[in-house]
């Protein structure tokens, strides 16, 4: 069989000392870089790139494939224990794990989502080996319609991520929105709300606002009252998690892989919402909804696993079409391009070698991940015992080094600053941060495409019904504002009969 | 690289260097250089493969730093500015020659602003389509354009984009106004082209080469003066009856105003030895490119580009009406 040959070749690559030792490298270091808040694997890729130029191709694919996932995992450790996440994907993660680690949970948190993200690693993997190409055929069906439908459904999901007020979460998706036009707006060519400075044409950068309005909004909190810190100080809870932790664990991780797998395979930012609509189904399908931003299991090991399924599926379209589906896939088209390959539709057949050897790396990859993670989860809680006067400054300077690191761009550490007094603001007003950062993602790709789909439709908005697959995307959106809206519907009349008896 | 190929690198660009007193001085530390576009495009591509041989040549690491943004002239202007000691250089491709006009309130002016060091390469495009569009030939596309100009569309990758650029030549050509539709990037608008949401587009045959050799897209001419050795039955847009469409993503080496005359002139030994460099050349034919010529890979080679480009373009954009800012 075809399959179990080209398996073979790929492990048999994958698995050659020089190529392990290769992995080994790009999943440390890529936990190193996600460990440190706001340098991402795109810096860390872009810097390394020189590097690579003299391994074997394969070697240093597999080493910067490496690179990538390994800042997946290591994300989610900054995320869970200082609530400061390097990527949109690890956002979702600090809403519960950070809950879970101010309850003294942080190693149960940080072994769920390491356990979610190898299940999800796993499958993905298997995923691409067998259906890469079927798969890359959906993914070539999405056009301007179906992405605006896919970002409608996400965005009115992104409702349901609140755990207060409908109303707050709403004008936070808005103000997400609303930041996310700034910039040069692609048709026209105008710079919109860029206070007339040129370093924002190309919009705020991502990485600067997550670590504003999450990470230094959360230090500026913590450095108001003594008695918040002495709940993560001292108090570290059982390092790993229960049978009861892991028996709750294992069907928000299934979905949440299944779901991952199928939005990672969108090239231009399907990944994105992975983890973000796992979270949203988990907490429709939970039976206790209200735990969700109080330290959920559930809230951790979907979208960990989300994300992972999504990281992993993402190099089908790079593999299959040659087509990066975001920034990291782009710069490995770039080290595949120095390295003499050019990626496109041939290279499964050209080089079977390399495309089934980085495949059969990222399920070692991920299996190395989680061998080195699972110990080093102690390490890394107790450094939450440092002083936080020692803490918050060494955090500050790396997330200052990471941001600027992105575009050795001045004007993104102002951006740190305002938006760290801006979500230190939010906090005080009970507003969530998550569905802002979603708003902010998705709000310049629904606008890009929804333009794009009636230049498409020569302005008749009737191309976002005719269109199956989106008419399909904007019913389900329907379902999910149905189902948000129901509760608090019934509440109403529950109330009303309560005042009649 | 060998130790003697290194040797004889280095004594080649002295030879070459007339005044060996600071040609001797010159380079003692790294040389930062800047790419304005992000890490892993088609510029940072070229800017990263001629760095290597550069460095090698210079004896000096050339670092490549990515300052993208607002089409290029963030990281140009942030050369424009740099101390003129030949330890900041840029790499900058034909929107070089387009930003004066797309942008006219830019911050610096590309004539005056920068010494030259040389042209690097001249990367052609190809005009393309989804892979089930009816016409044949190039003139059948033209004579099917004209028909459909009502249903047919353009992908680009945004203003002042070489696919934006070329794609402005192709209607002005036509004369036929067809619906173009912007992309974040060719990598999002070849997507689409692929599965066939999109009609048209013309792009550098860094991002199409593999995907015409694949059949996943249809290409029907070359915008090059000659034919190209990738596809030698891909007629060029002279042949195909649109003479004047020629049009190629040139990339040139720049330092800042100022940097000294023997600083420049060592620069630009080192870039005709990387571009002599039998592995650059076979890198940049996969690409579908080449080299320039070493006689074009001189300040004198690199000015005349820029002035005949600035020049060029410059009615073009003005009749499309389109700015960047």
């Amino acid at each position: 069989m075809d399959l179990i040959s080209n398996l073979g070749l790929g492990f048999a690559t994958a698995a050659s000392p020089e190529n392990l030792l290769f992995c080994l490298i790009g999943v440390i270091l890529g936990t190193l870089i996600g460990v440190l808040p706001g340098i991402g694997a795109t810096a860390t890729i872009a810097m390394l790139l020189p590097i690579t130029f003299q391994l074997e191709p394969v070697s240093s694919l597999i080493m910067l494939a490496g690179i990538y996932y390994g800042a997946q995992y290591g994300g989610s450790t900054t995320a869970i224990l200082i609530n400061m996440p390097g990527e949109s994907s690890s956002a979702v993660t600090a809403i519960d794990g950070y809950q879970m680690a101010r309850r003294g949970k942080a190693g149960t948190a940080l072994a769920v989502a390491a356990l979610g993200s190898f299940f999800a690693g796993t499958v993905a993997t298997l995923l691409v080996a067998l259906f890469a190409p079927p798969l890359t055929v959906i993914a070539l069906k999405f056009g301007a319609a179906e992405y605006f439908s896919l970002m409608v459904l996400g965005l009115v999901s992104a409702i349901a991520l609140a755990h207060g007020s409908i109303l707050k979460a709403l004008a936070m998706v808005v103000l997400g929105l609303l930041l996310g036009l700034v910039g040069t707006d692609i048709y026209t060519g105008t710079p919109r709300f860029t206070l007339g400075i040129t370093e924002y044409a190309d919009g705020l950068n991502f990485v600067a606002l997550a670590v504003g309005v999450f990470g230094i909004a959360e230090i500026l909190r913590n450095l108001e009252g003594e008695q918040d810190r002495t709940v993560l100080g001292t108090n570290l809870g059982g390092l790993f998690p229960t049978r009861e932790d892991l028996k709750q664990m294992v069907a928000p991780m299934v979905r949440g892989t299944a779901l991952g797998s199928i939005l990672g395979i969108l090239p231009g930012g399907g990944a994105v919402l992975a983890s973000f609509a796992s979270y949203t189904m988990e907490k429709r399908l939970s039976d206790r909804p209200q735990d969700f931003g109080q330290g959920a299991i559930a809230g951790v090991a979907g979208p960990e696993s989300a994300n992972n399924a999504g990281a992993q599926t993402s190099f089908i379209p790079l593999l299959t079409l040659g087509i990066p589906a975001n920034p990291v896939m782009a710069l490995m088209v770039g080290a595949m391009i120095i390295q003499g390959i050019v990626p496109g539709p041939n290279v499964a057949t050209e080089q079977p070698a390399l495309f089934w050897g980085i495949i059969a790396s990222m399920w070692i990859g991920n299996l190395m991940l989680v061998v080195l993670n699972l110990p080093l989860i102690g390490l890394w809680v107790r450094l939450l015992k440092v002083p936080y006067h020692v803490l918050f400054p060494i955090i500050m300077a790396f997330c200052s080094i990471g941001v600027y690191s992105v575009n050795s761009n001045v004007y993104d550490l102002f951006a740190v600053a305002f938006f760290g007094l801006l979500g230190y603001a939010l906090i005080k007003l009970r507003c969530e941060p998550a569905p802002l950062l979603l708003g902010f993602v998705l709000g310049p790709m629904l606008e890009e495409n929804l333009r794009r789909a009636m230049i498409l439709g020569r302005g008749d908005p009737s191309i976002f019904v005719t269109r199956p697959i989106s008419a399909v995307l904007l019913a389900l959106t329907v379902g999910v504002l149905v189902v948000v809206l129901l509760p608090s519907i019934r509440k109403k009349r529950d109330e009303v009969f309560v005042e009649a008896d | 690289m060998t130790l003697t190929k290194t040797l004889a690198g280095l004594a080649a660009g002295t030879l070459l260097s007339t005044t060996a007193a600071f040609a001797q001085a010159y380079p003692e530390r790294q040389i930062t250089m800047v790419v304005p576009f992000s890490a892993g495009g088609p510029t940072d591509t070229v800017g990263r493969l001629i760095a290597e041989r550069m460095s090698a040549d210079l004896g000096q690491q050339i670092i490549v730093e990515n300052v993208g943004g607002a089409g290029g002239t963030l990281g140009a202007g942030q050369v424009a500015g740099a101390e003129a000691d030949g330890y900041t250089i840029l790499l900058h491709h034909i929107g070089m020659a387009t930003s004066p006009t797309l942008y006219r309130n830019l911050a610096f002016n590309p004539l005056e602003a920068f010494e030259y060091v040389g042209l690097v390469t001249e990367v052609p495009m190809t005009i393309v389509a989804r892979k089930d569009l009816e016409p044949t030939d190039f003139p059948g596309l033209v004579a099917y354009v004209k028909e459909n100009a009502d249903t047919i569309t353009m992908a680009n990758a945004g203003i002042g984009a070489a696919s934006h650029l070329c794609g402005m030549l192709f209607m002005q050509a036509l004369d036929a106004p067809i619906v173009t539709v912007p992309y974040k990037g060719t990598g999002p608008a070849m997507t689409e082209l692929l599965g066939g949401q999109i009609d048209l587009m013309c792009d550098q045959t860094t991002n199409t080469t593999e995907q015409i050799k694949g059949g996943t897209i249809k290409a029907y001419a070359v915008t090059t003066p000659a034919r190209l050795a990738v596809f030698p039955d891909l007629p060029t847009v002279s042949e195909g009856g649109m003479p004047g469409m020629e049009v190629s993503v040139w990339h040139g080496l720049y330092a800042p105003k100022g940097t000294p005359a023997d600083v420049v002139e060592r620069l630009s030994a080192s870039l005709q030895s990387a571009l002599a460099d039998p592995g650059i050349a076979e890198k940049l034919g996969e690409l579908g490119t080449a080299p320039s010529p070493a006689a074009d890979a001189t300040p004198a080679g690199l000015k005349a580009k820029l002035e005949a480009e600035i020049a060029r373009w410059k009615p073009v954009i003005e009749t499309a009406g389109v700015y960047a800012d």
